[in-house]
């Protein structure tokens, strides 16, 4: 079912959680709300789920007013970060949990009750423990035990809160992976929550990054990490750098020179440059570059990690490099350039160095040749 | 030789444990349950052995011994279970909700811990008697408290109510609001959250508390004696029995009531205990 949030704003106690929030889901879609904590993530899902109620917006099912609706009308399927299974209520009565209490006229009989909560739990691959006891499961079964539970009721949209954060890494990616084929199966609209970018780009159609109550960017996990629209983005996903540069005439200056690179049609100023640490390329004999002491050298799985001064208490830089490359690097001067990267202007007022949100964002993407 | 029978289980005293101390530990415990407990009972025991069968059954069977003895127990039954309901709910208003005089509130549900019973047994009579606040209101409408086994029920409610307040609040502290919402969530409503969910969950608990407030009912005197009438076959409870056989210098007598409602009340304490660790079993320990 699509659904649609108009102009939400949320306040607890005076204090602003959400702030005019608008989002469109389409039908079946997968989403993942991304963000720090404390950037109104888990508030706009609950929010969704009517288990908190908006200060001002509306938020649709399909074509129907939901805000009005109290939880147990909007039919939705929850699962909590802790599971929240009922620990005295087997596996199989868990699952079923939501069809037994449906008043006399909505309820499958008893005997259809329990076929459906057996076949919840063979698509959660848990057949056969349906009469254990939630104390009796290790962490990824009962979070499958939450997730046949909220599908039970055949919900018209399934809200996932950090569905995966208590796990450790390796059931984690397993579980992800297993979750996509679950919605790949059923079809479910689904929105989860998730501080895990990885998690994230993996996983969602479409990702919605938040920060500080508001939305920053909507898009696919390719839109968001190679056109991010604001510098909150470009920094919060993924790896990136970001140098202070000045623009003249069309061409970006760091510091004294030129390091190369054009960016057209742009006034002249003050501007941040952001490029991610794999988009760069060695030059020999810098004619135009920026060029930096190698102070640290990682090796991390197929690339080295260089950590470059470029002096003049700017901050520290860190490039990608394939292993072959790198090896003479150590300690000596290198010159690049970032083969893509974008430029943000600052706001007309100066601005502390931290990128805030209020930054004008120019499109200006140039990949190398 | 360890290691051939290490195949079969063999059960071993002292399982390696980093937690140091615990020949000492046990030592004290046992010495300790020895001297309290154990002592004076087999005492009891064994003088009551001392009876021989016939007359153990000829003592119990005594029709003012059976009385007693139903009253003790079927008042400390009803009192347990008026307990129970109204502990759960009086924890239940201190735990969810915030009002003024929560503490003073939270403070006075000791109180019948502390204060001799005696007191409160005077206190509920002057209370509940025909000519008291609470009786002359009850009067008119032909219920009488004071000097029956309804009085009983009063007094034995009165010093019961700290157990199950005690046992289930700090349960009901730990519940997390996530299984409510997920109740909810799931299409459950108010009634069927509390009923389905949230009470079943506070069963152990609870089942604590009733244990506890029924065996200091069974066991209560003080209190009793003042509000009961202590008319024999009517409102006479056993202990109140054993102290007049002791009085007539029937010790025979006095020991047999004794053996009955010791063994009467291990019986239930067990099967109580029994049913907790089914369910402590069942939900595991831990929140």
């Amino acid at each position: 079912m699509e659904v649609r949030v108009q102009n939400i704003r949320k306040e607890f106690s005076r204090f602003p959680a959400l702030e005019d929030v608008s989002l469109n889901i389409g039908s079946g879609e997968l989403i993942a709300l991304l963000g720090p904590s404390g950037s109104g993530k888990t508030t706009l899902l609950r929010l969704v789920a009517g288990l908190e109620s908006p200060t001002e917006g509306t938020i649709f099912f399909g074509d129907q007013d939901a805000s009005k609706k109290s939880v147990q009308e909007r039919n939705i399927g929850f699962v909590f970060q802790h599971y929240a299974l009922f620990r005295h209520m087997t596996v199989l009565d868990n699952v079923s949990f939501g069809l037994k209490v449906r008043p006399a006229s909505r309820r499958p009989p008893a005997a259809e009750i329990r076929r459906r909560a057996l076949d919840l739990l063979d698509l959660v691959q848990l057949s056969g423990l349906e009469k254990r006891y939630p104390a009796q499961l290790s962490g990824g079964q009962r979070q499958r035990v939450a997730l046949a539970r909220a599908m039970a009721v055949e919900p018209n949209v399934l809200l996932l809160d950090e569905p995966f954060g208590a796990l450790d890494a390796q059931v984690r990616k397993e579980l992800r992976k297993w979750l996509r084929e679950i919605h790949d199966r059923t079809g479910h609209t689904t929105i989860f929550v998730t501080h895990d970018q990885e998690e994230a780009l993996e996983l969602a159609d479409r990702v919605v990054v938040m920060s500080k109550g508001a939305i920053e960017q909507v898009g696919t996990p390719d839109e968001i990490y190679d056109h991010p629209v604001s510098p909150f983005v470009y920094g919060f996903i993924g790896q990136s750098n970001c140098l202070n540069v000045t623009l003249a005439s069309g061409e970006i200056w760091f510091e004294d020179r030129p390091i190369g690179l054009r960016a057209a049609n742009e006034p002249d100023g003050a501007a941040t440059l952001y490029f991610r640490p794999h988009d760069v390329e060695l030059i020999d004999g810098c004619g135009g570059c920026l060029a930096g002491l190698v102070t640290a050298s990682r090796r991390v799985a197929g690339t080295r990690h260089l950590e470059l001064d470029l002096g003049r208490g700017h901050p520290a830089i860190e490039i990608e490099l394939p292993p072959e490359r790198a090896a003479s690097a150590d300690h000596t001067r290198i010159a690049f350039r970032p083969t893509r990267w974008k430029l943000f202007r600052k706001a007309e007022r100066p601005q502390a160095p931290s990128q805030s949100v209020d930054t004008q964002a120019h499109e200006l993407v140039r990949v190398g040749a | 030789m360890a290691f051939r029978s290490s195949s079969r289980r063999r059960w071993q005293f002292r399982q390696p444990s980093v937690i140091p101390g615990f020949g000492l530990a046990l030592g004290v415990t046992l010495t300790w349950l020895i001297l309290i407990v154990l002592i004076p009972i087999s005492g009891l025991i064994w003088r009551s052995s001392g009876l021989g069968w016939s007359q153990f059954i000829q003592l119990t069977l005594d029709p003012r011994t059976v009385n007693a003895l139903t009253i003790s127990f079927g008042t400390a039954f009803i009192a347990a279970v008026v307990n129970l309901v109204f502990g759960v709910v009086l924890a239940w208003v201190l735990v969810r909700y915030r009002f003024p005089g929560k503490r003073v509130i939270d403070a006075m549900v000791d109180l019948p811990f502390a204060l001799p019973t005696a007191v409160a047994g005077i206190a509920l009579t002057t209370l509940y008697a025909p000519n008291g606040w609470i009786g002359s209101l009850l009067e008119p409408l032909g219920i009488k408290v004071a000097f029956t086994p309804a009085g009983i029920v009063v007094a034995l409610v009165f010093v019961g109510l700290p157990f199950v307040v005690r046992t289930v609040q700090p349960i009901m502290e730990e519940i997390d609001k996530e299984v409510e919402e997920a109740a909810a969530t799931l299409g459950a409503n108010r009634f069927q959250t509390i009923s389905r969910v949230l009470l079943p969950g506070l069963l152990p608990a609870g089942l604590t508390g009733f244990a506890l407030a029924f065996a200091r009912g069974v066991g209560e005197y003080g209190s009793v004696i003042f509000i009961a009438g202590n008319l024999p076959y009517v409102s006479e409870i056993a202990p109140l029995l054993i102290i007049i056989r002791l009085e007539e210098f029937n010790y025979a007598a006095a020991t047999a009531i004794a053996s009955v409602m010791l063994l009467l009340s291990f019986i239930m304490l067990l099967v109580i205990n029994m049913i907790q660790a089914w369910s402590r079993g069942r939900y595991g320990n831990v929140a």
